[in-house]
């Protein structure tokens, strides 16, 4: 999963500098992990063998900018990255609580895509003008990558919420699920104004969250779905999470559990 | 004990990756691809330099693997050091013309320009009769670094190197 003996980073970061970059790196990293292996579950089963590619190829992308967000933690933190990705309890996970529902149906699928990658298409931009250089490199290369994601979901988006009938409806209902916890991506990380003053953090995630509302509001009108509600404030979005989760934590795991050593 | 240690040169070492081919697009070499960031010649190592294409792309490793084992025959006698590193990022511009030809024998559409935008009508040339009346058929294809064109002039689908 990662380059070998990677030399460490970050010394010259003040501890509580550190500490906030190893969670944002950590909620980044997760976020992609968990989003990438949920959406692996449709390969094979896609309703089209297209989707079945396409689907496959955006989950082994969100793999791959995980692996790579993991690998500069683990140089951060001298930690393996592996051990990292794998050997957490689930409470220990730092997803979007978006991130924490089932990948349900194919409306429930592209909806949770959307939702997610512009907003951290947002984000990721942002990033790639952060003053610590390695995070910089890394998330201009995520983001070229993810601007095919949105080209793809953006299409079916509006292809279901134009369609009417069943395929509006399912949308309708993912929208509604879905909906409340769209803006935990966005959410404050604790530590953030540190990041932010050391330039770290380009832009608080106050100002993030407003420019994803602005970026999105055109295309919702087009589609006539409801803007997402801010969020609830101070209550944990990255913590605290469901049972759907626990089982997607058992299964990417489980190889990891039954033989720690395993390559391949 | 003194050994001799055997002549290589920087150039032999590039014409050794330059005959790798890629593991997911084998019409081109590595050093075509442009993927070979640096090569370093020292009396006791040779360094190579990688830079990954697309971050989850599993060909990677491979390609390492490939580095070490040619290089290894070419120059026994040195250690082989393969890194890899995302400064000075790939990106599509870096596959050369030659690179460019290669695909296009083989029937996959080399890649724009990296100013391209990613958007569904943009034309690009069918490798078959030339015709730039071609559609995006998927984004995604059979690896993470092509797509699935249509042509519909002599109505052939075909594959293309997405511009990253």
């Amino acid at each position: 999963m990662t380059s070998p003996l990677a030399p460490s980073i970050g010394a010259d970061l003040a501890p509580e500098v550190r500490d906030a970059l190893a969670g944002l790196l950590l909620a980044l990293a997760d976020d992609e992990f968990v989003l990438g292996f949920a959406d692996s579950e449709w390969t094979g089963i896609a309703p089209i063998l297209e989707e079945d590619v396409a689907l496959s190829s955006i989950a082994q992308d969100e793999l791959g900018h995980a692996a790579a967000l993991y690998a500069l933690l683990g140089r951060l933190t001298d930690r393996d990255p592996d051990a990292i990705a794998y050997d957490r309890s689930p409470a220990e996970y730092r997803h979007a609580r978006l991130l924490d529902h089932p990948r349900g149906d194919w409306a429930a699928t592209i909806a949770r895509r959307w939702l997610y990658d512009t907003a951290d298409g947002i984000r990721i931009g942002s990033l790639a003008g952060s003053s610590w250089q390695p995070l910089a490199e890394l998330a201009a290369l995520i983001a070229r990558e993810e601007r095919y994601h949105r080209l793809h979901v953006g299409t079916w988006l509006e292809r279901l919420a134009a369609a009417g009938g069943e395929a509006r409806a399912r949308l309708l209902a993912a929208w509604e699920d879905l909906g409340p916890d769209a803006a935990t991506v966005l959410a404050p990380l604790p530590g953030e104004a540190s990041l932010v003053e050391a330039g770290i953090l380009p832009l608080p995630s106050a100002e993030l969250d407003r420019r994803w509302r602005e970026a999105i509001a055109p295309v919702l009108a087009r589609a006539r779905l409801p803007v997402p509600p801010r969020p609830r404030a101070a209550e944990p979005v990255r913590s605290d999470h469901s049972d759907a989760f626990r089982r997607l934590h058992a299964e990417f795991t489980a190889v990891r559990r039954i033989d720690p050593a395993a390559t391949w | 004990m003194v050994s001799t240690p055997t002549e290589v040169t920087t150039s032999e070492v590039l014409a050794a990756l330059a005959a790798i081919p890629d593991p997911e697009l084998p019409a081109i070499g590595l050093v075509d691809l442009g993927v070979v960031r640096s090569v370093e010649v020292a009396p006791d190592r040779i360094v190579v330099e990688l830079i990954p294409t697309f971050l989850g792309c599993p060909a990677l490793e491979l390609m390492c693997a490939a580095v070490r084992d040619r290089l290894a025959t070419l120059a026994p006698d040195r250690t082989i050091d393969v890194r890899v590193s995302h400064a000075g990022p790939w990106s599509s511009d870096r596959i050369s013309s030659t690179g460019r030809a290669a695909l296009r024998r083989s029937g996959i559409g080399p890649p724009l320009p990296a100013s391209t935008p990613i958007e569904v009508d943009v034309p690009a040339p069918c490798p078959y009769c030339g015709s730039s009346r071609t559609v995006l058929e998927n984004a995604f294809g059979p690896t993470l670094c092509r797509q699935i064109r249509y042509c519909t002039a002599c109505r052939q689908p075909f594959e293309q190197v997405k511009v990253l």
